[in-house]
């Protein structure tokens, strides 16, 4: 098969598919209340949007996996919670320290922190994700080693401080240092890859709402991560969900902290920008 | 995997013959034996296999847990509080390990 | 317009969802002999009547990893009107154990809540067995969404 024919082929598929699904548009009404605290789950979109209102993947799920949720024991993304809390206040490294010993108490510490993620770093000279400012607190400051990105310990951490930021709207920088990164990760949102020759917009922009084969397709909103998901049995990165997109698309994914990863975070969180961080959420 | 980490919530107080409602859950894998790995070999079967709960030590609630259970397992059940006193949860790993937690109730 | 495989594919797939979003599905599909095997042990050879028993189950599961399931029986809970187990039966499960509730007098109800793995589209089936001796069964069929997007 030529590649005009190839390419052929893959929107004819992509075509069919989001077809199939016309009949169930828009996310659900329902409102997200997680212990008593109302969430922001449907707002208008910034200034510049392509959308007119954004909505939380929760907003597309189905009533099961959206009452995970609502109550943080029934949230299977807890114990690990606990297990960041756990760590946090835990010695590690040369300097004897612990998160705690310098940030104190997390619940004041970090408000907002997640909320402002990926944050422009002088030092760094590129933009700080929750994971790079974590295992940047432990090689430099405690003397510690790094975690990996998708370590049991750094999603519990990234949960855990999440967390203490959940209500808040996300809300991060993308002018001044930030422009140039919010530019390459609308470019990458954009840019078709793959096999299937498709871009995230294909399906979060032009077609949620939508059932994509049995799937509900959300707007790809990043605000409750590192989210829980069924289909993991456990807590993945922002980065991780990225990967897994782009093999759908089959394309060779980008690594876990790329530069190109973190542009595409930060253009998609202020693609999200007024929703509530959800972290840490549970989709399907 | 981190061990497993059991979370119970049950009320502080009840009133004296209420029916309360109780929840668990235990990070756990539940590795169900059914899948294999990259090199196509069957990885072992580990799961919680028994979940006990006990009140004063009379028993309350039972489960018999098989590889079909979710990971992080989780039970809600009841129990009749009809004095205080104190709840004991108990979880059985196929690894024969035992993991225990307890929580307090009073009668109002 | 001559149709290559991929295209065929990909119509096929499209016309699979219109499938599955348009049909009726039997309900009362008969159970696998391994789980009517599993039910005659745990009942001792008794057919369960219907009535009593309550089961709950999302219709559509998003994802088969992580499936709620409820269930309770009318009971006093107390004396000879006691639920000594209910046993739960995932049909098309490779196997269809899911899980055994032990209940007592200090339960106050008969009634519990966990979560299950359901391998594909199947019925659930509960079933309580009394201090009388008496048993009873419900069944609920749960549509598990496979093909979904997401990695």
């Amino acid at each position: 098969m030529n590649s005009t024919t190839f390419k052929w082929a893959g929107l004819l598929t992509a075509a069919s598919v989001f077809a199939a699904g016309a009949a169930i548009a828009e996310p659900d009404n329902n409102t997200l209340v997680i212990e008593g605290q109302e969430m922001v789950t449907d707002v208008a979109a910034p200034e510049g949007s392509p959308l007119s209102r954004v909505y939380s993947g929760w907003r597309f799920r189905s009533p099961e996996t959206q009452a995970f949720e609502m109550d943080d024991f029934e949230n299977p993304a807890f114990p690990a919670v606990e297990l960041g809390e756990a760590l946090w206040n835990t010695v590690e490294g040369e300097a004897g320290k612990s998160c705690a010993t310098c940030h104190e108490d997390a619940s004041e510490t970090m408000k907002g922190v997640r909320a402002s993620m990926p944050k422009w770093n002088e030092k760094r000279g590129k933009p700080h994700t929750l994971e790079t400012q974590i295992n940047a607190c432990r090689t430099d400051n405690m003397k510690a080693e790094a975690w990996k990105w998708e370590a049991p310990n750094m999603l519990a951490m990234t949960a855990y401080v999440g967390l203490q930021s959940r209500g808040m709207p996300v809300n991060v920088q993308t002018d001044g240092p930030m422009q140039s990164w919010t530019d390459k990760g609308k470019e990458l949102y954009y840019t078709r890859v793959g096999q299937l020759d498709m871009s995230c917009a294909n399906c979060h922009e032009d077609n949620y709402g939508k059932m994509i084969r049995a799937d509900h397709l959300s707007q790809g909103q990043i605000n409750g991560f590192p989210t829980y998901r069924l289909k993991w049995g456990g807590l993945g990165s922002i980065h991780r969900r990225f990967s897994g997109c782009m093999k759908n698309i089959r394309a060779t994914p980008y690594k876990r902290g790329s530069d190109e990863f973190i542009a595409l975070e930060l253009y998609l969180a202020s693609r999200g920008a007024g929703l509530s961080v959800e972290t840490p959420a549970v989709r399907n | 995997m981190a061990k497993a980490k059991p979370r119970v919530k049950v009320p502080k107080s009840a009133s004296a013959g209420e029916v309360i409602t109780i929840k668990t859950l235990i990070s756990h894998k539940m590795e169900s034996g059914q899948r294999k790995d990259k090199a196509g070999k069957v990885i072992p079967r580990k799961i919680i296999n028994k979940f006990t709960c006990e009140f004063n030590g009379t028993k309350v609630f039972e489960c018999d847990i098989d590889p079909a259970i979710s990971a992080n397992p989780y039970l809600e059940f009841t129990a009749k509080v009809a004095e205080a006193g104190e709840f004991k949860f108990t979880w059985v790993d196929d690894d024969g390990s035992v993991y225990e937690t307890s929580k307090k109730i009073e009668v109002k | 317009m001559k149709l290559d495989r991929r295209q065929v594919l990909g119509l096929t797939a499209g016309a699979a969802v219109l499938a599955v979003s348009g049909i009726k599905v039997n309900p009362a599909d008969a159970a696998t002999d391994e789980t009517k095997k599993k039910i005659m042990e745990f009942t001792g050879g008794k057919e369960p009547a219907s009535g009593k028993i309550a089961l709950k189950t999302p219709e559509i599961a998003e994802n088969g990893n992580t499936v709620p399931v409820s269930v309770s029986v009318e009971s006093a809970m107390s004396g000879d009107d006691l639920v000594q187990s209910v046993m739960i039966l995932a049909d098309g499960n490779p196997r269809p154990d899911v899980a055994t509730f032990h209940f007592t007098e200090l339960s106050g109800e008969a009634s519990a809540t966990t979560r299950m793995r359901l391998a594909k589209t199947q019925n659930v089936i509960a079933v309580a067995k009394m201090k009388d001796g008496s048993v009873y069964s419900d069944t609920k069929q749960v549509k598990v969404t496979i093909g979904g997007c997401g990695g």
